[in-house]
């Protein structure tokens, strides 16, 4: 601000004074921080990785021609992508990308709908949670392929199958993310919610839900993460019967056909749509959820 | 929240003045004691204060003299151990020396979030957000997030919140402690402005003794374990004070003598 040293008229209100006086100091202790152009935001998260993979197919390209593997043992980056070229022709990629990605995502739907009534029970019940904190912690744990075994006595090579080891996969992850969620909020917040005058119910859904969200959402994305790991763990291991042709399974008939372009290909595969749901789904929600509340994403994205 | 202990009776004080001849206190605390716990250390002892409607009354003490605890207990959030606090309008309105606004919503819907538990109608909400943040001289940070926020401003819209809550009393712990001294100089006339504009009844925790002798109408000191009010002075209310004027300084040096008196009698 410029120094204003002219005299104030005699009739200047102080009112108007304080105001000028105000917003001087305010305009001296925000900084507004420009904000980088979209498509600089774009290029800047999508530029590293991406020179990194050509870097690294490169590598591999330069190896299988100076060295000269055997073929049936190591595939050139060409061979992996005929391969991808194959699968696409006969039309089982996009069946089989499909079929998971429609199982996963239905499985992690029900994992949501059951994990956050559980959580929420769990944040807000003291003797459940003493109960069931321990096991819900240990099943974080378990590697949810131990499931396949019983899950194919129980419900046969049905989808029901598929379903049950993703549930058992993200369900805990989901809870137990939203209850640390809960458990962050400060006690402030709560202590302004009551003395606003809110009452029980709306405490919960306009002060602690939201205020729990950064907690749930990182819980959401590593329930997704259980989700795809176990769908894939469950396909490979269940095949045939009403299951139908999955990424998993695609992955393991490659495999009986010791076709390892097949191999690779159908891994790249699930690892890229891995990423892709990474990218388009998550990160930019929760970019959007941190930068909200001032919190920076760690990292680039 | 209506907690046992603390009796609220509906208020019919059309105005101020009419209020400060009815001689019905604001606020009326009865031989009020705290004690944590079943047998713990008393916190406050026997404390008895009649505040009047429309007053300003700053609280003071060091630290462990128990007022935010009184301050808590007049809001409801604590009970007492025995004593009764009778708030005449029911509620009061509280602010923290956090902000504590909710980081997910921006300045003008955090407003808009008291206004809707106070029970606004929607289509009323924006609107009167606007003035309230327009009150604080702060209207054109409506769209701006907590974060985008000084501490200066984050107390301001923190104080229209608390008006936002339309009630008569308004409880502020030590909500200026945080900021620098040329910020908290300038939030002083701010709420100054505010208290003469609303006619609010305003009761002050602060441990600055220079902050409490510029606001306060009335100073309460509070010694220290078990608290109780071992002093107050009364301030002519001639207008706007500053804090560098010769009337608080003088208050200051002797509030500030009976204080060290008050800290002393703890060395032993």
């Amino acid at each position: 601000m410029p120094p204003d040293t002219t005299l104030a008229p005699a009739d200047a209100r102080p009112a108007d004074d304080l105001r000028t006086l105000e917003s001087g100091l305010d305009a001296l202790q925000t900084n507004a921080v420009p904000e980088k152009s979209r498509w600089r935001n774009i290029l800047d998260g999508v530029l590293p990785p991406v020179l990194l993979l050509i870097a690294l197919v490169g590598v591999w390209q330069l190896y299988v021609t100076i060295a000269r593997p055997r073929p049936d043992l190591v595939p050139g980056p060409l061979d992996v992508l005929g391969a991808i070229i194959d699968q696409w022709g006969d039309g089982r990629l996009q069946l089989a990308v499909l079929t998971s990605l429609e199982r996963g995502g239905i499985g992690f739907l029900i994992a949501i709908a059951v994990g956050t009534p559980l959580g929420l029970l769990l944040a807000e019940c003291r003797p459940l949670r003493l109960a069931l904190g321990p096991l819900l912690s240990g099943l974080q744990v378990l590697p949810s392929v131990a499931w396949v075994p019983a899950a194919i006595i129980w419900f046969g090579l049905s989808d029901a199958t598929v379903y049950f080891v993703v549930l058992m996969g993200a369900v805990p992850s989901i809870a137990n993310g939203l209850v640390s969620g809960i458990d962050q909020v400060p006690p402030q917040l709560r202590r302004v919610g009551t003395v606003l005058g809110a009452g029980r119910i709306q405490l919960a859904t306009l002060v602690v839900l939201p205020a729990a969200l950064p907690g749930y959402f990182s819980g959401l994305k590593q329930g997704w993460a259980f989700s795809w790991r176990s769908l894939m763990a469950a396909e490979i291991i269940a095949m045939g019967g009403t299951i139908g042709f999955g990424l998993g399974s695609m992955l393991q008939q490659s495999r009986e056909l010791a076709d390892l372009a097949s191999v690779l290909a159908t891994i790249l595969l699930i690892l890229g749509v891995g990423i892709l749901v990474e990218l388009s789904i998550f990160a930019p929600i929760e970019r959007r959820l941190l930068r909200r509340r001032g919190l920076t994403p760690g990292g680039i994205r | 929240m209506t907690a046992q202990g603390i009796t609220t009776a509906a208020s019919q004080q059309p105005d101020r003045h009419a209020a400060r001849a009815s001689a019905a206190p604001a606020i009326r605390i009865d031989g009020l004691s705290k004690r944590f716990g079943a047998d713990g250390p008393l916190v406050l002892e026997d404390v008895s204060v009649r505040i009047e409607p429309g007053e300003f009354v700053c609280l003071l003490g060091a630290s462990g003299c128990g007022k935010s605890t009184l301050l808590n207990i007049i809001a409801g959030l604590e009970l007492p151990s025995s004593g009764t606090v009778t708030v005449a309008s029911g509620n009061a309105a509280v602010m923290f020396q956090d902000a504590a606004l909710f980081p997910w919503l921006t300045a003008g819907r955090n407003i808009e979030l008291a206004l809707k538990l106070r029970g606004v109608p929607r289509e009323k909400r924006r609107g009167q957000a606007l003035e309230l943040l327009d009150v604080v001289n702060l209207a054109d940070a409506a769209r701006k997030r907590p974060h985008e926020l000084s501490g200066g401003m984050r107390q301001r819209v923190a104080l229209a919140r608390s008006l936002a809550q339309d009630r008569k009393v308004l409880l502020m712990d030590e909500p200026f402690a945080a900021l620098d001294a040329i910020t908290r100089d300038l939030l002083h006339e701010e709420l100054e402005r505010v208290w003469r504009e609303t006619g609010r009844t305003i009761v002050f925790v602060t441990h600055n003794v220079r902050e409490a002798a510029r606001l306060g109408q009335r100073v309460l000191l509070m010694s220290s374990r078990p608290g109780r009010i071992a002093n107050e002075w009364r301030l002519a209310d001639d207008g706007p004070r500053r804090i560098e004027s010769p009337e608080v300084s003088r208050l200051s040096i002797e509030i500030t003598e009976q204080l060290r008196r008050e800290i002393r009698r703890n060395a032993a």
